[in-house]
């Protein structure tokens, strides 16, 4: 019984948490690939205006210029920098991709948990969704912009709405599985309200497989982006994204390979790197995985 | 304080099999039917029965964690069904419950201490401070080091899980605990471990218990009074060492009869009673126990035998050992009959 009497120091969980974190980190370099990768990215493509030139500025004597000095990745069909419509178009395609992930995972959780956890709404939405999916992703895309014109923000919409789906029905059936553990039903019985019950006892469990189903949709999301603006129904063409420039160079493969290759590699890279990131968090919030001593 | 602690009236659950939108009429499970019993403070009432006789799901019904079909349940003569959303929060501080499998019970994501707080903290604010004196207390109550306060629940093992349990239960500083299964899913001597401290708790704390298990030891260990259920129903309910000494109902008598005695020297009696528990969607007719009944008479497949007060204080449902008209009287001998267990 010398342990009971014994006196209680309280080690300070904060930082615990944080070496906890940083060890994993370590123990999983996913994660530090993924994100670092996408970090780089993000800072990049935001500091674009501090180093890279006018995308825009057109030069035709200077049309289809390979890699130089000055332009690190030559010029395209109307002699513009491929360098910095590339950096630049790295801004539409992440804020696309980041903005339709996020409003699509946040929609998709909250349509999701209604679906789990209030019987009467789980068929209608269920449904509802059903239909969504039958449609292909990039002609409701289409279909929507159609509607009312190109822009960012219809953009965003369209590619967001086809993405709900599958984070709904993910978040649903966790809710659902969820729900019935009799952890639930002791907070239930400890006097737990219902909004409590779900933040705490029910949202948590959803995260580790959101977190990749996020990353998936989000990778989507650019991909999607630069499907559509491939296609001529995206960003005005005007404005530089990967879809765009690689619509635009792909007549001049031949003869200024790097006008197609750098918005395609970075498209690439991107996505692979918006994926590690997923699967990387996805063992970091496995509880089965966590060590905290 | 007037009358029991818990009391219980007709309690009634009847689950529809399918939603039955298209169909008239579906099919019910008939999973508890017109149970009544009260539990004093300071005492334990156990409910014992096969698989699938209802137990759990009247401890469901008492934590209100489903609704009733009929019946009501009081607390301190108030009734829980009727109460409203903020009085039955309250209500909630009067009753707990601990869980069958000390695995499934804690949520995997928090810490022992979050755990065992978080009930109060339902009802009201807890600084840092209270909250961890609040913990370091309630694991000394269940005879856990505060230390263990930052573990979380895959770093316990199921003793300990169970002491968590129970911790949580006790945190609100309730009048009764239910404990459904609490001891079933441990080793033999964890649970006696666990047993000894729901003893040592009630003792401390005047706690009542229902205590629902299908141990028949476990029961003749703790219990005051028993309940014994089949198909739903109770058919006898008795002080403890009356009902082990002496049971009445030809259902305990084989109830007890199969029950393994650590004594190898003691010859097993060969089970009385033949065949499996039919299914509560189609219940028998009449006394749900009459086809294994070997003293099922024709009335017992015509009529549900009331419960019939004996001398002794006890209950019994039996055409045959405990006729509703006439005086009450001591249990006369059957077509079968067994020694009693010493």
């Amino acid at each position: 019984m010398t342990l009971l009497s014994a006196p209680i120091e309280y080690v300070p969980t904060g930082r615990l948490r944080i070496s906890a974190m940083s060890r994993l980190v370590r123990r999983h370099p996913l994660v530090l690939i993924g994100g670092g990768l996408l970090l780089l990215l993000v800072i990049l493509a935001l500091a674009a205006p501090l180093y890279a030139g006018d995308p825009m500025n057109m030069d035709p004597y200077k049309r289809l210029q390979p890699p130089s000095a000055e332009m690190w990745f030559g010029t395209d069909n109307l002699g513009r920098d491929v360098f910095a419509r590339t950096i630049f178009g790295a801004r539409i395609s992440l804020m696309v991709g980041l903005i339709s992930a996020a409003c699509a995972t946040l929609a998709g959780l909250l349509i999701g948990v209604v679906a789990g956890y209030v019987r009467s709404f789980d068929n209608v939405i269920m449904r509802l969704m059903d239909a969504l999916m039958s449609i292909p992703t990039i002609l409701l895309a289409i279909a929507l912009i159609a509607l009312t014109g190109p822009g960012i923000g219809i953009l965003i919409v369209a590619i967001t709405i086809p993405q709900l789906p599958s984070i709904t029905r993910l978040v649903r059936s966790v809710v659902l599985g969820v729900r019935e553990r009799p952890y639930v039903e002791a907070a239930l019985c400890g006097g737990a309200r219902l909004p409590k019950v779900l933040w705490r006892h029910i949202l948590p469990s959803t995260i580790p497989s959101l977190m990749v189903q996020s990353a998936i949709v989000c990778a989507d999301a650019i991909l999607t982006e630069a499907g559509l603006s491939f296609l001529g129904v995206g960003v005005p063409p005007e404005i530089p994204s990967w879809g765009n420039m690689i619509a635009s160079s792909r007549l001049y493969l031949a003869v200024a390979p790097m006008t197609i290759f750098a918005p395609g590699i970075c498209l690439a890279v991107t996505v692979l790197a918006v994926n590690l990131l997923g699967d990387g968090l996805r063992d970091l919030f496995d509880p089965r995985g966590k060590r905290r001593r | 304080m007037n009358g029991p602690l818990l009391k219980v009236e007709k309690l009634t659950k009847h689950y529809p099999l399918g939603s039955g939108t298209f169909k008239k009429s579906v099919p019910l499970i008939r999973a508890v039917e017109d149970v009544s019993f009260s539990v004093e403070a300071g005492e334990t009432l156990c409910i014992v029965g096969e698989s699938g006789c209802g137990k759990s799901t009247v401890a469901r019904l008492l934590m209100r964690l489903v609704e009733p079909t009929g019946g009501r349940v009081l607390i301190d003569g108030t009734d829980v069904a009727g109460l409203k959303k903020d009085a039955l929060h309250a209500w909630r501080r009067r009753m707990q419950m601990v869980f069958q499998d000390p695995y499934s019970s804690l949520n995997p994501r928090l810490t022992a201490g979050q755990i065992i707080t978080e009930p109060v903290e339902n009802f009201e604010r807890l600084s840092r401070k209270q909250r961890q004196a609040l913990a370091a207390d309630l694991l000394r109550k269940v005879g856990m080091s505060p230390e263990m306060m930052q573990r979380l629940p895959s770093e316990l093992s199921g003793g300990q899980r169970q002491r968590l349990g129970i911790a949580r239960a006790l945190s609100l500083n309730p009048s009764l605990i239910i404990a459904d299964e609490a001891v079933s899913a441990l080793d033999v001597s964890v649970q006696a471990q666990i047993l000894n401290l729901l003893l040592d708790l009630q003792q401390q704390m005047g706690l009542a218990f229902v205590f629902i298990s299908h141990d028949l030891g476990v029961v003749e260990h703790i219990g005051h009074r028993v309940a014994v259920m089949y198909l739903g129903r109770i058919v006898e309910l008795a002080p403890c060492e009356a009902l082990f000494a002496n049971p009445v109902h030809p259902y305990t008598e084989a109830l007890i009869a199969a029950a393994p005695v650590p004594d190898p020297t003691r010859v097993r009696l060969e089970a009385p009673v033949e065949g499996e528990v039919p299914s509560p969607i189609n219940p028998p007719s009449g006394c749900a126990f009459h086809p294994r009944c070997p003293l099922a008479v024709e009335r017992c497949g015509i009529e549900v035998p009331p419960l019939v007060p004996m001398a002794d204080g006890r209950v019994v449902a039996c055409h045959v050992r405990a006729p509703a008209t006439g005086i009450p009287r001591q249990p006369d001998v059957g077509s079968f009959s067994l020694t009693p267990l010493a």
